[in-house]
């Protein structure tokens, strides 16, 4: 197949790109970039005039439910999601039934993710088998299968011995160790965050502290092993304090933001009447937590955006607050936040937006970069900066609608997306084979 | 008189002053029928509701059960374990199938904060709350309210403290949200452990002083100590407890002489009060138990009757 991309912007701040020109692509490669280029027996010309086109958007933090939780998403509807949402790969975490913490596993999920997957699929292990925090998963078989990165997502490893001893083992197969940051003895039963707004609700609260005592010892772990630490979905101000004065002080520390802790505060909760559509982990925060995480992705110290894209069955959601899964879906929302929230408001540039969710996501779990240069893999995301859209339930291709932007108002829609050469969607249609 | 234009009463944060007046002055006038001899009117013969309550209750369960009787509902009363997972059934299909049995409205307590607004939202049927997990418990605070305008005639510029357990209580929530309304001025008064973060910006104020609290008082609202707080290490041993912040009768001499001492019950009688006064001539607490009835009548009756012909 031969897709021509007319007239669009190309933005690639890694390889100094910004210019009007035509890209094609023939063979799942970029063939050439120039003005005016032939589209003579071209399969595909897309028109990108006053698009961006962009080096492919990564995801580096996405539960695709695989194994043991498809009936919340499986391998088809999350790469339909990521596709839709702009993103030509995406990096799956390991707190599936089983937990991913061996070879056998691991290999299940490339294999299925070649054959079904929409877009590429690169999967974390687990840290410590079943993620119990107890011993080492076999951490060097799994890099051999294919993981980018090791993680003990959503059950945080509590001894800081076994966390350090898993950087100072990760660190030899140079492997990033993700935390999600969180103090379970401090923020056990909450289901918000602490603060005035589960005061006036009557929910139990989860304090800053136990996400902020957990980067403190990530970072300092970090700077004492010289592992790679990467505090996901950094969620408070403190937080933001902390991984600044790590990098600072040399610390191999980087950070990710998710879209819904750049936009929303805890009134969300009470603004939507205890819907469990505002429930997730790490919760969101004060104001002052929100524009922190905006400085942090100003300055530079919050690396990269991801969604923490957590789908959940309508049957988990549909229940007292409280007792409701923790989660909301993030991969086709991503994007239209960025862009109406970051770069419209003129918080970072298109060229910064591409840099956090391209070139670094893919750089941090050790993946050559996407680049707008000839002869590179194919793998680009267009955006249409200045579209205005509706968030819409019937319209997505996530398996499921656990989303408190439903309903909003965007600026800024992927396009299309192409994976390896391949269109896989177009003005928000997923395309298959 | 306008009649109550909602489906539910789930709280009193977003409740208007007039409809809290209509409720407390329709309580007013249904409270001569639970002290007659023939306890019985026909004005909500033919309607049916149910309390469903997942936690224990003797108070407020009895009162809501004898207040729609008292105006000639008809009531089924279901108490549930309090995890509905452990049942099999979602909270929600046990409410809509009470519904599908042809219900005029719900009143239920359960143990998770915002239940009843997930209820109301998916329900027809008017859905009562009587209390919420630590959010509100509307007529607790509704029947306080009324048994203080009865007293002192007005709720404006009363100091009210509230003293004890703030952080996980109900009774505190709805009493804030509903006399701060009035213009009374409310205090809280309680062990840092167990005071919630941010009370402040809701225009109260908030001390670890019992004593402060108490100063110059006209009302006292003494709330429940739930003892299995200190094994989460929020106050060590009862016997402190009481000795930092029991109202004793030393420390009511600090409010003012008429002042009125109340308790939502059930007491723990020499740990958050003294046995002197809660049975003292300051004590209103069994006040407090039967305008719950008239109050609860008037819920019923103006969501459930002719609330636009009263």
């Amino acid at each position: 197949m031969t897709i021509l991309i007319r007239n669009g912007r190309l933005i690639d701040p890694a390889n100094h790109i910004d210019q009007l020109a035509d890209i094609f692509i023939k063979n799942g490669r970029i063939a050439a970039i120039g003005e005016g280029l032939k589209d003579n027996g071209v399969d595909k010309v897309i028109n990108a005039r006053g698009k961006v086109v962009a080096p492919g958007f990564i995801d580096i933090h996405v539960h695709l439910r695989v194994p043991g939780q498809e009936y919340k998403e499986d391998i088809r509807t999350g790469t339909a999601a990521a596709v839709r949402g702009g993103f030509v790969g995406i990096v799956c975490m390991p707190n599936t039934n089983p937990v991913i913490d061996n070879v056998p596993l691991v290999s299940y999920v490339v294999n299925l993710a070649r054959e079904q997957g929409l877009c590429k699929v690169w999967p974390t292990g687990a840290i410590t088998k079943g993620s119990k925090g107890e011993q080492l998963a076999e951490i060097g078989d799994m890099k051999e299968a294919g993981i980018v990165a090791i993680t003990d997502d959503g059950r945080p490893v509590t001894s800081s011995e076994t966390m350090r001893q898993a950087m100072i083992y990760a660190k030899q197969f140079d492997l990033m160790v993700m935390d999600h940051a969180e103090e379970k003895a401090i923020s056990a039963g909450g289901a918000m965050h602490y603060g005035k707004v589960s005061s006036m609700l009557g929910i139990k609260g989860i304090p800053s502290t136990s996400e902020e005592v957990q980067v403190a010892r990530d970072v300092l772990l970090s700077l004492e092993t010289g592992a790679h630490v990467h505090i996901q979905h950094i969620s408070s101000r403190q937080s933001v304090a902390l991984v600044r004065w790590g990098k600072q002080m040399g610390a191999r520390v980087t950070c990710e933001a998710t879209p819904h802790h750049f936009t929303l505060t805890d009134q969300i909760v009470a603004d939507l009447n205890y819907s469990t559509d505002t429930k997730m982990n790490p919760p969101v925060r004060e104001e002052a937590d929100r524009l922190a995480i905006i400085a942090g992705i100003a300055d530079g110290t919050i690396d990269i955006i991801a969604t923490d894209h957590a789908p959940h069955h309508i049957d988990e959601k549909a229940v007292e607050y409280q007792d409701a899964a923790f989660g909301i879906t993030g991969l086709e929302t991503s994007v239209g936040l960025t862009v109406t929230k970051l770069v419209k408001p003129g918080i970072i540039s298109l060229a910064q937006m591409v840099t956090m969710m391209s070139t670094r996501p893919a750089e941090l779990v050790g993946l050559k970069a996407p680049a707008l240069v000839e002869g590179a893999e194919a793998d680009i995301t267009i955006i249409d900066v200045d579209k205005s859209w509706t968030v819409k339930a019937e319209e997505m291709a996530s398996k499921s609608l656990n989303s408190p932007f439903i309903g909003w108002e965007l600026t800024g829609a992927p396009h299309a997306t192409i994976v390896g050469g391949k269109l896989r969607m177009l003005e928000q249609q997923v395309i298959g084979e | 008189m306008p009649g109550l234009k909602r489906k539910d009463i789930l709280g009193l944060r977003d409740m208007t002053t007039d409809e809290i007046d209509l409720i407390l002055n329709t309580a007013e006038t249904l409270k001569d029928i639970a002290t007659r001899s023939i306890k019985k009117v026909p004005t909500l013969r033919g309607k049916a509701y149910c309390t469903l309550f997942y936690e224990n209750s003797t108070r407020t369960a009895k009162s809501f059960e004898l207040a729609g009787k008292y105006l000639g509902a008809d009531v089924i009363n279901v108490s549930a374990s309090s995890s509905s997972v452990k049942k099999g059934e979602t909270l929600l299909d046990t409410a809509r199938n009470l519904e599908a049995m042809g219900l005029d409205a719900l009143v239920m307590r359960h143990p998770a904060g915002g239940a009843p607004h997930m209820l109301a939202r998916h329900l027809s049927c008017s859905v009562i709350n009587a209390g919420d997990g630590m959010h509100e418990h509307p007529t607790q605070g509704l029947l306080d309210m009324l048994t203080i305008r009865q007293q002192k005639g007005s709720l404006k510029g009363l100091k009210v403290a509230i003293v004890g357990d703030i952080m996980h209580s109900r009774v505190a929530r709805s009493n804030i949200y509903g006399l701060t309304k009035y213009g009374a001025e409310v205090w809280l008064a309680g062990p840092a452990t167990l005071l919630p973060t941010g009370f402040e910006e809701f225009g109260v104020k908030v001390t670890t002083r019992v004593e402060e609290a108490l100063e110059g008082a006209d009302v006292v609202n003494v709330l429940r100590l739930q003892l299995e707080r200190m094994e989460k290490s929020l106050f060590p041993t009862v016997a402190e407890y009481h000795k930092f912040w029991g109202v004793t009768p030393a420390r009511l001499k600090l409010a003012k002489a008429n002042a009125l001492l109340m308790h939502p019950g059930p007491m723990n009688r020499g740990v958050e009060i003294s046995s002197h006064i809660a049975d003292g001539n300051q004590s209103v607490i069994l006040e407090q138990v039967t305008n719950g009835v008239a109050v609860r009548m008037a819920i019923l009756y103006l969501l459930m009757g002719g609330g636009e012909a009263a």
